[in-house]
């Protein structure tokens, strides 16, 4: 096993990237993504076909991700959340080319230009509308910075193995902070692109890269053809973690920073012997409905920790099926829960529990 | 073990460089390590801090909001954190930047005129490490190996004069009587 070393997130994604085999990166400069793009700046260039690309624009960036990927080639774009909504043309342009890409939001504040500190207000936009059209990202919400590592890797594989864009969903706090992290990556698994576009040495039928459908009939065709395979990912790639449910009375649902602001939180309920434990979602889409559903079983009370005005709360509503209540722990504008603000709202749960 | 430590001052003054040694001295002990600092534009002069929790588990939150140990090096992040230090905690102030004694009768504090030191000793821009020399030995959190190592390890091998420095301004904190 390879040495632990210290590093930010943002750089040990950067990272990661490369050694998931990514030598294209294109991006455009935004708090609190920035280290993303000047590690790449530093470490590409001095690599075999590496490209590091600033752009003259978000919006350029993500075209230019396009590009690439319709050669096969692994590629990747970063940005912060108004940087998302600029390439969320390209995106949605991406998922209709059936094109694999993988982009990374960094989350700060908002709406508009909002605040730099770290936020999860773009849980709906990732999730539901990351652009216009049917289509859905594949979205990993990484809790540590090694899973930044882990999770990038991750969704290079899941995004050639689909043939769609991934979206990392971080926030500041993820990006900044340094933690051990290990770049011991095992395996990277490499796929066949018989759809790229590579020129075709005059020995085959062109490929064609497109989303254009004047056919209304066509673009059913291929809607329903790409949701089937969204179905597959449903069933088959939802990831959690479980932190002390086995005798859990009140089901923490928290991602992200969220989620490790919670286990202390969890951690001190129980020194005081109330039985609370956590599902931590690690893909919000597909979202772990299941491991939920199954929870609600068995707890009386939900609560959702984000740093929003609570927009994954109606996905666990749903997963649940309305059976228990749901409350809500949050922040927002740039604020985190306090330990103290996710313990009184147990308290508030656990009461309720006994009227 | 479980210490979570907040130094705090102006943008500049080395908080996250001195944050980052700790960091280090956690890694290679084998410790569960977490080094969140500020951000964003307050980093240009304005007020700038630095979170470090050092474990023997798995660290949940990497945010300090109730340190073990305050290291305050101005006034305003004195006045902002002096309150949220933990019962039994530990403030360890620089006096030549601020001239505040801490009211606390549950936390030990200790005072240490770091910035004019360093400027005294021909360590100007070293105050942050002076201080955290005070704080090594008032926590017994490193052994002399351990600093040596990280301090070889964190200083870039191109400017080796800046280990002397550097180990000069952590005696003159460990040594200094406060």
């Amino acid at each position: 096993m390879s040495e632990k070393v210290l590093m930010k997130g943002n750089e040990a994604l950067a990272e990661a990237a490369i050694m998931a085999g990514c030598r294209h990166y294109f991006g455009y400069p935004i708090t609190p993504q920035t280290e993303v793009a000047a590690y790449m700046s530093k470490r590409l260039p001095k690599i075999e076909g590496g490209v590091f690309l600033q752009a003259e624009s978000e919006v350029a960036a993500i075209n230019m991700v396009m590009g690439v990927a319709s050669t096969g080639k692994r590629v990747m774009t970063s940005s912060s959340s108004p940087g998302i909504s600029l390439k969320s043309e390209g995106i949605s342009y991406i998922a209709g080319c059936d094109l694999p890409a993988l982009i990374v939001n960094v989350q700060r504040g908002g709406p508009g230009l909002g605040g730099i500190q770290p936020s999860q207000s773009d849980y709906t936009q990732a999730t539901k509308g990351p652009g216009h059209g049917d289509f859905r990202l594949i979205v990993l919400a990484p809790a540590s910075v090694q899973e930044m590592v882990d999770m990038t890797v991750k969704g290079f594989d899941l995004a050639d193995k689909y043939q769609m864009p991934v979206m990392l969903l971080s926030d500041g706090t993820m990006g900044q902070m340094m933690e051990p992290v290990s770049l011991d990556i095992s395996e990277v698994k490499t796929y066949e692109k018989p759809w790229a576009v590579t020129g075709t040495k005059g020995e085959r039928k062109p490929n064609i890269v497109n989303s254009l459908y004047l056919k209304p009939d066509e673009l059913e065709k291929v809607n329903f053809e790409r949701y089937e395979r969204y179905a597959k990912i449903e069933k088959e790639e939802a990831l959690w973690e479980e932190y002390k449910m086995e005798d859990a009375e009140v089901c923490i649902v928290a991602f992200g920073v969220a989620a490790r602001v919670s286990q202390n939180a969890i951690d001190r309920a129980r020194e005081k012997g109330i039985k609370v434990g956590m599902i931590r979602p690690i893909t919000l889409w597909p979202f772990p409905k299941e491991a939920l559903k199954k929870a609600s079983e068995k707890v009386n009370k939900f609560i959702s920790v984000e740093l929003n005005m609570g927009q994954m709360i109606d996905d666990i509503r749903l997963a649940i099926e309305c059976k228990k209540e749901v409350l809500l722990c949050n922040r927002t504008g740039g604020m985190i829960p306090t330990v103290e603000n996710v313990l009184s709202k147990i308290d508030e749960a656990i009461e309720g529990g006994r009227k | 073990m479980n210490k979570e430590i907040l130094i705090a001052g102006f943008g500049g003054q080395g908080i996250l460089f001195s944050g980052k040694f700790l960091a280090y001295g956690g890694l290679i002990d084998g410790k569960e390590v977490s080094w969140l600092p500020s951000y964003g534009p307050e980093m240009r002069g304005g007020t700038a801090n630095c979170s470090i929790i050092l474990s023997d588990n798995k660290i949940g939150s990497p945010i300090v909001d109730k340190p073990d140990v305050l290291i305050a090096m101005n006034a305003p992040s004195f006045d902002k954190y002096i309150t949220e230090v933990k019962s039994g905690g530990m403030a360890i102030v620089d006096s030549s930047l601020i001239d505040k004694k801490s009211e606390r009768d549950d936390v030990e504090a200790y005072y240490i005129p770091a910035t004019r030191l360093a400027s005294e000793n021909g360590l100007t821009g070293l105050a942050n490490m002076i201080i955290l020399g005070l704080f090594l030995k008032k926590t017994n959190l490193m052994t002399d190996e351990l600093i040596d190592k990280v301090m070889k390890k964190i200083v870039p091998a191109k400017k080796p004069q800046l280990y002397d420095l550097n180990m000069k301004a952590i005696q003159l904190g460990f040594n200094y009587e406060a």
